[in-house]
């Protein structure tokens, strides 16, 4: 039995297709990443989850039940933080915890207060005057607090502070050392790649990649650098490898390129021959995988595509793709 | 408690200069402008469509002046007076000193009440949403929003004046002086409510809060009018009370007179400087008083769906039930005044005597009192039923059915609290009624006949409330279309007869299928056929709820 398994999911508004034959699996005890850039359908998915959209077609169970009929049974077991939180103005954090927690059937008082704690949230303001990071929180608390078998998180940390999201990350863990599944929508890369087993991206609403990390990483592309003694000219020639750029000094030949990882041998071969001094080679991170599939809209955008070995070292790129994700 | 707030400007901060927190004014009048030109047109539209259907219908209705001379009898009435206006022209009834006696006090209302909504909408609405923060960052000078939505209500009320001039003249035939007195002294005293809704913005923090206030200053200010002007034909030192009768008091078509206009325009500078001058001790986004803390941790009794739409929506029925009640305690004791007036009018034209007896007259008034009790009940009932609505679009629905929550769960607990709301307040309305009279001695009717009288109205109000939710459950969309229904209620209470609306209109009105108590006897088939009508809506909007998406934006 899989936590959540959509089958060839579709749904439109209108005109707009919002999700044309998706497919997602999240395993019991897993958390399942799903990423995606703005408007590719995930808040969507995630409300078909939830029995609030209604599919045009496709199959989508819900721990093993149907989640449009079985809304309330099926509710009873998950907890869900939404992407935008929006809290009753009059009521105060501490009261719409208490509240969601009731509706639940009640929460322990006194991991909320743990929570509460950790999450450095003062539960009596009125929710008006939150900021959008603490209504964030609210929800997470909430969720956390009740005892679910399934977290459904639509983008929990984008209010979040660094300090805040470190604390999110413990009990992301904490939660799938209990057994507790979570599927996790996220711009965060950095908090998929800590956190996720698997992961699913999703592009104008189909699932364009999944799989755990190690999976996809074989998918993918390394970033080596060397300095080597000899002539490091063949190496253009090899099949897997891109963007090299040769600079030649005192210290000997330095090259630096990327190379898909399933041609990676015969490039470590070709580089014994000639007398390597230093090496280093950079796995591939999630967000290399990311903007290669999200490639051709950054382009259109006129966004040039970062090379992988940029955008993996300078951490300002990090920040600009993280940005132009959003 | 709340605490004020004392939160002067730094005293170190250099003066403002007066153009630069008028910096951006005309940029957002456009935008405005622009914003709001479907709404504006429907308004405009809509009055001086009723400005021409006026103008066609008394012309043709009341060419002979017997027929003025009946009207002019009945317009005589307490009851007449408190929805009408100060009686001037009554002894030679001409079609314009009709149209100054009897229109002015709706037109009035009904600009206000567009004046307030466009007012707030623009200034504290946007303010409260934080779109306005976007607008202050760029070069726009703090007090630009208020101006500019100010100017907006300005050039709105001058073209809606303009135009309708323009048809009276026309079509209706009428002197051009006393019509440009008539239709601008009325556009003046919108304008005053305007401006008062412009200091309540500053006041409180939220948009249905201001708002509210400034609706309930419009309500306080006409109900003053009607009893200053029940007081004494042609007005009362009371009547001067209200700008209200400041436009009435400038006798159109009998004997005008220009000057009382002064008031209306001192009156909105006045507004204007407060105005000012509280929002430079609030800050962006604030009311004069600040936020409580509150409850750390929630009340046992706040667990279910129902308890949080209670929560949600009991300060709105307590100021609701709070307005209404005294407005109707105070009418209440005017119940004993309308037969000595009687006896006056008898003295003096015995034919009135034949007309309408005492006992016929109180009737009358009180049941025309509960017609309006009831609109009000229908009015925040309909408000009730669109807060669900609001909680949807601002994916608070979405939060909550997203726990063990059913749809069908949900809805009934916003829809019984708006229900139970509504039905609460009508009946309280109609005991204040009596209570005010029984208050001067009046004892005829009975307290059971008001609230026979009021609670006769329940299964109507229910329908409406029924449509509201039918909309909300299939064409989530157009809920706020509910407030049609409000206006066709109204306009056949009122103008029904006048008019002489096609029964086809007319018969679309819930309320005019109620019984009028005490004026009329109890026949319990309309009551029990609206009892049907209401379950059959309420079952579709529960069916539509539980079949389509949600949220819908
Ligand atoms: N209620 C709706 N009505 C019409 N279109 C909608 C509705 N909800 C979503 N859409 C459209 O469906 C598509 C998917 O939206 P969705 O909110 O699922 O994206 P998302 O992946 O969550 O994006 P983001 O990363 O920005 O949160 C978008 O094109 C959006 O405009
Ligand atoms: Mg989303």
């Amino acid at each position: 039995m899989s936590a959540i398994e959509i089958h060839d999911l579709h749904k439109s508004f209108g005109t707009t297709i919002a999700l044309d034959g998706l497919d997602l699996v999240v395993q019991p005890g897993q958390i399942a990443g799903f990423l995606g850039p703005n408007g590719s359908g995930k808040s969507t998915t995630i409300r078909v989850l939830l029995g609030l959209l209604r599919p045009d077609s496709g199959t989508v169970r819900l721990l093993d039940g149907d989640p449009w009929s079985d809304a309330v049974a099926l509710h009873r077991r998950l907890a869900y933080v939404p992407g935008d939180v929006s809290l009753w103005p009059n009521l105060t954090g501490g009261e719409a915890i208490d509240l969601m927690g009731r509706l639940h059937g009640g929460l322990d008082p006194a991991r909320r207060a743990e929570l509460l704690q950790r999450f450095e949230l003062d539960p009596s303001k009125k929710a008006r005057t939150y900021s959008k990071g603490n209504r964030q929180k609210v929800a997470l608390v909430a969720a956390l607090a009740c005892d679910a078998e399934l977290l459904v998180l639509d983008e929990p940390t984008s209010g979040l502070d660094p300090l805040m999201e470190a604390v999110f990350t413990e009990y992301l863990r904490e939660a799938k050392a209990a057994g507790q599944s979570v599927l996790l929508s996220s711009h965060i890369m950095s908090e998929v790649e800590k956190v996720c087993d698997t992961v699913t991206i999703i592009r104008s609403g189909r699932a364009v990649e999944s799989g755990t990390l190690a999976d996809l990483r074989h998918l993918t592309r390394s970033s080596v650098t060397a300095v080597v003694d000899g002539d490091a000219g063949s190496l253009a020639t090899l099949p897997g490898v891109h963007d090299l750029v040769t600079t030649v000094d005192a210290s000997g030949t330095r090259v630096a390129f990327d190379v898909d990882n399933d041609d990676m041998s015969p490039v470590l071969t070709a580089l014994g021959t000639m007398g390597v001094l230093t090496f280093t080679a950079n796995p591939p991170s999630l967000e290399e995988l990311f903007l290669r599939h999200y490639g051709d809209e950054l382009a259109a955008a006129g966004v040039p595509e970062p090379t992988a070995s940029a955008s993996a070292r300078a951490p300002e790129t990090n920040d600009t793709g993280d940005e132009a994700a959003r | 408690m709340t605490t004020l707030v004392e939160r002067g400007p730094a005293p170190t901060a250099p003066p403002a200069r007066l153009a630069d927190e008028l910096a951006g004014t005309w940029l957002l009048l456009r935008f405005m402008l622009r914003r709001d030109r479907v709404r504006l047109g429907v308004w405009t539209a809509s009055v001086v469509g009723l400005w021409l259907y006026v103008a066609v219908e008394f012309t043709a209705m009341y060419a002979e002046p017997a027929a003025r001379a009946e009207r002019a009898t009945l317009m005589r009435t307490p009851a007449s007076v408190l929805m009408t206006g100060p009686g001037y022209g009554l002894d030679d009834y001409t079609i314009g000193a009709m149209c100054a006696n009897e229109m002015v006090l709706w037109i009035v209302i009904c600009l206000s009440v567009m004046s307030i909504l466009e007012v707030v909408r623009h200034t504290r609405a946007e303010e409260e949403s934080s779109r306005s923060e976007l607008v202050r960052a760029a070069v726009v000078g703090r007090h630009a929003p208020a101006f500019a939505a100010m100017a907006l209500v300005v050039v709105a009320n001058l073209v809606i004046a303009a135009l309708s001039a323009l048809v009276l003249v026309t079509v209706g035939h009428l002197a051009v002086f006393d019509t440009v007195v008539m239709v601008g002294g009325s556009a003046l005293t919108v304008l005053v409510f305007a401006a008062v809704a412009v200091v309540a913005c500053q006041l409180t923090a939220h948009a249905r809060g201001a708002s509210g206030l400034a609706v309930g200053v419009l309500g306080l200010m006409a109900l003053v009018r009607g009893a200053g002007d029940m007081r004494r034909e042609h007005g009362s030192a009371l009547s001067w009370a209200s700008p209200i009768a400041w436009t009435q008091q400038t006798r159109a078509f009998v004997d005008v007179r220009a000057w009382p206009l002064v008031l209306p325009v001192v009156a909105v500078v006045v507004l204007v400087v407060v105005a000012v001058v509280l929002a430079g001790h609030r800050d962006f986004g604030a009311g004069m008083f600040a936020d409580r803390r509150g409850r750390a941790s929630a009340h046992q009794a706040l667990r279910s769906p129902l308890a949080l739409a209670w929560r949600q929506q009991r300060t709105a029925l307590a100021w609701w039930t709070l307005g209404t009640v005294l407005m109707w305690l105070a009418t209440g004791t005017y119940v004993k005044d309308v037969g000595p007036v009687l006896e006056d009018m008898v003295a003096q034209n015995p034919v009135i005597g034949q007309v309408i007896g005492e006992k016929d007259m109180t009737d009358a008034y009180v049941s025309l009192i509960m017609l309006y009790a009831a609109l009000a009940a229908v009015g925040y009932g309909i408000s009730a039923v669109l807060r669900a609505r609001a909680e949807e679009a601002a994916g608070r629905t979405e939060y909550v059915l997203a726990g063990p929550v059913g749809r069908g769960r949900w809805l009934s607990a916003q829809l019984v609290v708006a229900g139970a709301g509504a039905g609460a307040l009508m009946v309280a309305e109609g005991l204040a009624l009596g209570t005010g009279a029984y208050l001067v001695g009046a004892h005829d009717p009975s307290l059971g006949t008001y609230a026979l009288a009021a609670v006769v109205y329940l299964p109507a109000v229910a329908v409406v409330l029924g449509v509201a939710a039918a909309l909300l459950g299939w064409m989530p969309r157009w809920t706020g279309a509910s407030w049609a229904f409000l206006v066709l209620a109204f306009v056949v209470g009122m103008f029904g007869d006048a008019f002489h609306l096609p029964d086809a209109v007319q018969h679309v009105s819930p309320l005019r299928w109620v019984p009028r108590v005490p004026v009329e006897d109890v026949s319990w088939l309309p009551v029990a056929g609206l009892c049907v009508v209401a379950a059959v809506l309420f079952a579709g909007a529960f069916a539509g709820f539980r079949r389509r998406d949600i949220p819908v934006v």
